[in-house]
């Protein structure tokens, strides 16, 4: 704070000022957050309160979501979102960083019309590929049984060569000379990747596990779709938008908010560690 | 350049092949890699013949049956057979019109790997051909297999995702859209059995008169407006954001921009559906305006349930939800302006609205015109930001789509819920349609291309 009594009268009226007024947003930005914590202690039942902070706290929501399994089996969720999530986070980043490589660093003739068609794909609306992938699946006779994971992970992980952009903008930064020197000194390319590249590269490959990881977690639409009616393979965010269904809403909002409240503490960590490779993918931050 | 250029020349086309090359290169053509097999690459040509007797033995067995049948979809309806042993009714299956078009499309791709895999034995002979011509060595397997993991790095590490793509986006999509061209609804029971129809769903659903036109031309028209006003209340709102946190007075700033930040931590499902909850005629937030006295003890707000009211609720969530991916991005590239463009301003005497539109904004356009692009085209497919909070609603009685129904949600209900399979099908493409137009404009008139080797 050096300096700040210095200022004149008006000029610190005006930094005061925007303070409170940041402070205003980021009560807007924070309140959502605030409500479900509280929500998910709260001693009271229903969705409904009449007021906005609870006449009483427990942590009953909690232990209903492991120990009920009357309707919905939140461990199950668990233990299914958890195989979804690493086997798919497992190929899609093998996919993912491929694609971005090759793309990247490589130059062979298909290599625009590639990237073009991709774009491409990207302009349909992501879950029409979905439906059809849904019919295909319901004819295979996977949308019941074990074979539904299996779906599931074909689903998440099976078109993620197309999610390439952000590891590609990565590759981009890496100097070309670094290739070419090797290459001077007799590396086949397969080396340059492996000896040169992937060593470079911890961050992006980081980023893509830990961002693919988490797709399962934050995904409803389409585990929601394949999943129908089928309770034992929901994952959690199909079970938790479930707990909201008129039928149920009454005994379970409150342990669906203890449920969001569970799955966003992993979630959130996962994404502030990695939101520096965010940032740098999408703004195409230069190094040095 | 030149090197490349130099790489690419030396080019063996199948059409050269067809034209200069020796017979032995013909034959390729209609025998899989019988120039390999007599040029000395035993096992690659061995390969391309099992390849070749694989697909030969699938048209004949399936093949050439499912693309006969699709060209009806199929006519056998199921019947009901008096079975006198049992004395019951028994059913004999009849044809299942989905299941006829989905082995249909997957024969067609299979011929068309035929067509690519003759067209690559022609390359591969007449590439053998014109070594030996040369008199140069025709590299053995070894060295091709060598060569995957160097000049053809490309092919080994693009084989499988590209063959993932294909099996669950591409080929799906193609699934997809040839639905649109058939009567496969729940309209007029056509469910199990169904025919081409041409383009008669895309005249329905543009044609102004007919009901479903009636609904697609304001929900087409809502999207654009709701992805136009996502798109840029985003925009500015997070640039001017990033400015004000980043204004030199401002303390913690690492606080607000975590406190702003943590609302992207939490996964968007669980977001949206706690805001719908909030906002319900008895939710929070009309609990809290009540409890302040600013509306009386039994009103509530109608935020989802007066058209207008639920259009502008939906883009302040919007802009809830998307504020802090921009204030993220915003805040990374505001520190890559180059501080000499603000350094000269300031000399030239020029204040801070000047300094802000003639340098920060032009900046900001030039690099994120890709970005708002891309943004527009995620807001025209945001199924979840309406989907969890208003659900489309309102809806009008007459109507299958709600005042706030994007064309996906409208297409998330027609085929998951109402089973118009077709319908969704036709707006799933005009969707595509709309995108498409939109991108290729904005990239022509925007001049922003930007160029991905400029920083190397």
């Amino acid at each position: 704070m050096s300096g700040f009594h210095k200022y004149p009268l008006h000029k610190k009226v005006k930094i005061v000022g925007a303070h409170i007024f940041l402070a205003f947003l980021s009560m807007i930005w924070l309140i959502p957050i605030v409500w479900v914590i509280l929500t998910s202690f709260r001693g009271t039942k229903g969705s409904y309160s009449s007021t906005f902070f609870p006449t009483s706290y427990t942590l009953d929501n909690y232990k209903k979501l492991f120990t009920d399994f009357s309707v919905f089996s939140f461990p199950k969720m668990l233990f299914n979102t958890f195989l979804v999530a690493i086997v798919s986070c497992l190929i899609s980043t093998f996919f993912v960083i491929a694609v971005a490589y090759t793309l990247s660093r490589l130059r062979f003739r298909i290599r625009k019309p590639l990237m073009n068609t991709a774009m491409i794909i990207h302009l349909f609306p992501g879950f029409m590929s979905m439906i059809a992938v849904y019919y295909i699946i319901k004819m295979l006779g996977w949308t019941a049984g074990p074979m539904l994971r299996v779906a599931m992970i074909a689903v998440y992980a099976g078109g993620a060569g197309c999610g390439y952009h952000i590891a590609k903008g990565f590759f981009d930064t890496i100097p070309m000379a670094l290739d070419e020197a090797a290459m001077l000194d007799g590396a086949s390319k397969w080396q340059v990747l492996t000896k040169i590249i992937m060593p470079l590269s911890r961050p992006v490959v980081v980023y893509t596990l830990l961002t693919s990881f988490a797709g399962p977690f934050k995904d409803f639409m389409l585990a929601k779709v394949l999943c129908g009616p089928n309770r034992d393979y929901y994952t959690v965010a199909v079970g938790l938008y479930q707990m909201l269904d008129v039928e149920y809403i009454d005994q379970w909002f409150c342990s669906f908010a203890a449920g969001a409240v569970i799955i966003s503490i992993p979630v959130a960590i996962l994404f502030l560690s990695t939101q520096k490779y965010y940032v740098e993918g999408v703004s195409g931050a230069v190094k040095g | 350049m030149k090197t490349k250029k130099k790489k690419y020349a030396k080019n063996y086309t199948a059409i050269d092949a067809l034209k200069k090359g020796s017979l032995l290169t013909r034959i390729s053509a209609i025998v899989f890699g019988a120039g390999c097999l007599v040029g000395g690459q035993l096992v690659k040509g061995l390969l391309y013949l099992t390849v070749e007797v694989g697909i030969f033995l699938y048209m004949i067995q399936n093949g050439f049956y499912n693309l006969g049948k699709l060209i009806t979809l199929g006519d056998i309806e199921q019947q009901k057979v008096w079975n006198d042993a049992k004395s019951v009714y028994e059913y004999v299956d009849g044809d299942r019109s989905l299941i006829i078009l989905l082995y249909g499309i997957i024969t067609l791709a299979i011929l068309f790997v035929a067509i690519l895999l003759v067209r690559s034995s022609l390359k591969q002979a007449y590439k053998i051909q014109c070594l030996k011509e040369e008199g140069s060595h025709v590299p053995n397997l070894k060295e091709e297999v060598s060569e995957l993991f160097n000049g053809n790095l490309h092919i080994t590490l693009l084989a499988l995702p590209i063959g993932g793509v294909l099996a669950f986006t591409i080929l799906p999509l193609i699934f997809m859209i040839s639905m649109a061209f058939t009567n496969y609804s729940v309209e007029n029971s056509k469910l199990v059995l169904f025919d081409w129809v041409g383009l008669e769903n895309f005249k329905r659903l543009i044609s102004f008169g007919g009901s479903l036109g009636q609904t697609f031309w304001p929900v087409l028209g809502w999207t654009l407006i709701w992805a136009l006003v996502a798109t840029f209340s985003n925009y500015f709102l997070g640039l001017m954001l990033a400015l004000f946190i980043n204004w030199k007075e401002i303390r913690a700033k690492k606080m607000w921009r975590f406190f702003f930040v943590l609302t992207i931590a939490i996964p968007h499902f669980v977001t949206l559906l706690i805001i719908r909850t909030m906002l319900q005629p008895e939710g929070a937030v009309n609990i809290m305006l009540r409890n302040l006295g600013m509306i009386g003890a039994k009103e509530s707000l109608p935020f989802f349930t007066n058209a207008t009211w639920a259009r502008v609720s939906v883009i302040l969530i919007n802009i809830w939800v998307g504020v802090p991916y921009m204030l993220l991005q915003v805040t990374g590239i505001l520190q890559n302006i180059p501080q000499e463009l603000y350094e000269s301003a300031r000399v030239d005497g020029a204040g801070p609205v000047v300094t802000f539109t003639k340098i920060t904004l032009p900046y900001m356009m030039f690099i994120m015109m890709p970005y708002l692009i891309t943004t527009f085209t995620g807001n025209v497919n945001n199924f979840n930001v309406i989907f969890l909070t208003s659900q489309g609603l309102p809806r009008p009685v007459d109507s299958t789509a709600g005042k706030t129904d994007l064309l996906v949600t409208w297409l998330y209900k027609l085929t998951i819920e109402n089973q118009y399979y077709n319908v969704g099908a036709v707006i799933g493409i005009m969707t595509f349609v709309t995108l498409a137009i939109v991108s290729l404009i904005t990239f022509k008139f925007s001049g922003s291309n930007k160029n991905e080797e400029a920083f190397r």
